[in-house]
């Protein structure tokens, strides 16, 4: 561990983020089964040094500003090798809100896998694992990658993982077609953008986002621009989970192992993720960029009606944090659509940028109580085998510390103080009402109708009478315990002190995207 | 007209590949039909990015096939190699996809005893 050895692979982290789980996703299946927990341990190990990694890119990024890293260069921050004027190379490009990004998805992967050393049963352990790496791989190398079509590559590496982990459990008719609708859904999604990436590629003649983006912004708009737009949007709002593409997410939700839904959920921000790169960073002073504006927000409004109406009805515990999940994708969307849609506009200091920092303070936050929520519930089911909201009660005598969690992942989803969605909703309800007063009613509204049947889930598992068939069951093992504290002390953390988070990471982020400037500048 | 028919037949016969494997994949309920039509569609953009990069009479980018004198060297054309080599990858890609799909046919047809999606379905609301 001499210092140049630390030092080159603190220059090199950006790469060796995406090539860590990759590498040991393919080492894990070489483990035999005699060797007990082997393979977990290793998969531990080799997602704490990706999450080491991923927080070294993170400080360096929050210090220092946008990080590019060309692969295959002597140099790696040296985009343009040898006096060439556009840039060829496959280059990652990682801004404050890829940094974020990818540290959510760590950590989230990190704990899941975490609690899935226990929770998860009749786990083949080394297929498990491979997938779950290979879901970080993808993860991690669609947030960090500056390259459009390696966007493409990425994306479908995570959702066939994705397809993998869902129907995990292939006994099971629901998880199959659960599987069967995610996959079919994604690969029309991936098959949009890879038109897209196409088009844009026939009309500039580059692949890197920075160059394609300045390119689009400075030599005028042709019409091929506008459907690869529209092509790029419909991809990427269809995988995210919003209405009217919703109805894969309670299934695919419902059906995988607890362990693989908390990634999954990370998973459909990485689309919503792309979706703001693309309108902001790529078109953002694009004449049509309204348009693109007003359907996020209108999606987003519909979701957040529909996700909240719908979680009313559901008996099944996991469909409904997944429909609740689904009304909070439609906060991001409306927060971000405002922003958008404010970009020019005079009154934009006032709102749009506070809007934006909302939205993606909510991104960060929904990734981590829903991945909370998931978890406990899982830890019901594995202590109790159902997961029918008839059949379960009176669970908080013997589960007190799971009751306590799964509280904490239900207020920050309902939004009461002091959990992190408090504080990322009500900077939503104040920015968006300066832009459109009825917006913030209906994201007010549907945050209280969510509350209804998240109070319900809570009263029909923990509370009441003992019922007889539960009587002999125990508080949930202490590995998956471990796990759900970890992810309870940073929604609360980030409930106490939003500020930090808001000035440190969120203002940044909305900044890199608003700045494309200084997106080009890295590269050209 | 005729040749500009001719020389945009390509992207024509792409879109429409896209159009039939999109309409497959919404209107058809054999899960094994679905599956071909997402292959349908794949193959559809792979055609269109094949024919982006193609020049009227280029010849294959290979690097060891360049003309050596410089007087042939304007005479003859490279396609473009980029778009051949996404192509590649798309195709590698949806393969995979595609052979992932038709397990999944296949498994739900062990389970249910049927190929149609709206029989064999489970999960509602």
């Amino acid at each position: 561990m001499t210092p140049e050895f630390i030092s080159f692979i603190l220059q090199n982290a950006p790469a060796l983020c995406v090539a860590v789980p990759l590498l040991s996703a393919f080492i894990v299946p070489l483990f035999r089964k005699k060797w007990g927990k082997a393979s977990a341990a290793f998969t531990l190990i080799a997602l704490l040094l990706t999450e080491c990694l991923v927080l070294s890119v993170f400080f360096s990024v929050l210090s220092g500003g946008t990080r590019v890293y060309a692969m295959g260069a002597d140099i790696p921050e040296r985009t343009l090798p040898s006096g060439l004027s556009v840039p060829i190379r496959i280059i990652l490009q990682i801004d404050v809100l890829s940094a974020i990004m990818g540290l959510v998805g760590a950590t989230i992967a990190l704990i899941s896998v975490l609690y899935s050393v226990q929770g998860v049963r009749d786990k083949a352990d080394g297929k498990f694992f491979c997938l779950m790496l290979l879901m970080l791989t993808g993860f991690i190398g669609f947030v960090f990658t500056g390259d459009f079509f390696n966007i493409f590559v990425f994306f479908e590496i995570l959702s066939i993982s994705s397809v993998g982990l869902i129907a995990f459990w292939l006994h099971k008719q629901e998880a199959v077609e659960a599987g069967f609708k995610y996959l079919s859904i994604s690969a029309v999604a991936s098959l949009f953008v890879l038109l897209a990436i196409g088009l844009l590629y026939a009309q500039h003649g580059v692949l890197n986002i920075a160059a394609i983006s300045q390119d689009v912004m400075l030599s005028g708009f042709a019409i091929v621009d506008v459907i690869a737009l529209g092509l790029l949007a419909a991809g990427f709002l269809m995988k995210c989970g919003a209405v009217p593409m919703h109805y894969w997410v309670p299934d695919a939700y419902g059906e995988s192992p607890e362990a693989v839904t908390a990634i999954l959920a990370v998973a459909s921000q990485a689309s919503l993720y792309a979706l703001l790169r693309v309108s902001f960073t790529m078109f953002g002073s694009f004449p049509l960029i309204d348009i693109i504006a007003w359907a996020m927000i209108i999606l987003g409004a519909l979701s957040l009606f529909v996700g909240s109406t719908m979680c009313l009805r559901q008996r099944d515990l996991k469909r409904l944090i997944a429909y609740g999940g689904i009304s909070q994708t439609g906060f991001i969307l409306v927060a971000m659509g405002a922003g958008l849609a404010a970009i020019g506009h005079p009154m934009f200091a006032d709102f749009g940028l506070k809007a934006m920092e909302g939205g993606i303070f909510h991104m960060i936050n929904h990734a981590f109580y829903e991945a909370l929520l998931f978890l406990s519930a899982g830890a019901i089911i594995y202590a109790t085998g159902t997961r029918d909201l008839d059949e379960l009660g009176g669970l908080a005598r013997k589960m007190p510390l799971t009751a306590i969690l799964f509280l904490v992942g239900a207020m920050a989803m309902a939004g009461l103080p002091p959990s992190n969605g408090f504080a990322s909703k009500i900077l939503i309800y104040e920015s968006v009402y300066y832009f459109n007063p009825l917006l913030a009613v209906i994201a007010l509204v549907s945050s209280v109708i969510v509350t209804v049947p998240l109070v319900k889930a809570f009263c029909a598992v923990f509370l009441g009478p003992e019922v007889k068939k539960f009587s002999g069951i125990k508080e949930t093992p202490k590995g998956m315990l471990l796990a759900m504290f970890l992810l309870a002390a940073i929604v609360l953390l980030f409930g106490l002190f939003p500020g930090i988070i808001v000035e440190f990471v969120a203002r940044p982020a909305a900044e890199a995207l608003l700045n494309w400037n200084a997106y080009w500048g890295m590269i050209l | 007209m005729t040749a500009e028919i001719i020389g945009n037949l390509p992207f024509i016969v792409s879109v429409l590949m896209i159009m039939v494997g999109l309409s497959a994949l919404l209107f058809k309920k054999n899960m094994i039909k679905m599956a071909v039509g997402l292959s349908v569609m794949g193959s559809g953009i792979n055609i269109f990015l094949v024919a982006t990069c193609y020049r009227f009479g280029s010849i294959a980018p290979i690097f060891t096939n360049a003309p050596l004198s410089e007087a042939s060297k304007a005479a003859v054309e490279m396609a473009l190699p980029v778009p051949q080599s996404l192509t590649l990858t798309s195709i590698v890609i949806s393969l995979a996809v595609t052979a992932l799909m038709l397990s999944l046919a296949m498994l739900a047809y062990r389970h249910s005893g049927t190929l149609d999606s709206e029989k064999s379905r489970r999960l509602k609301g």
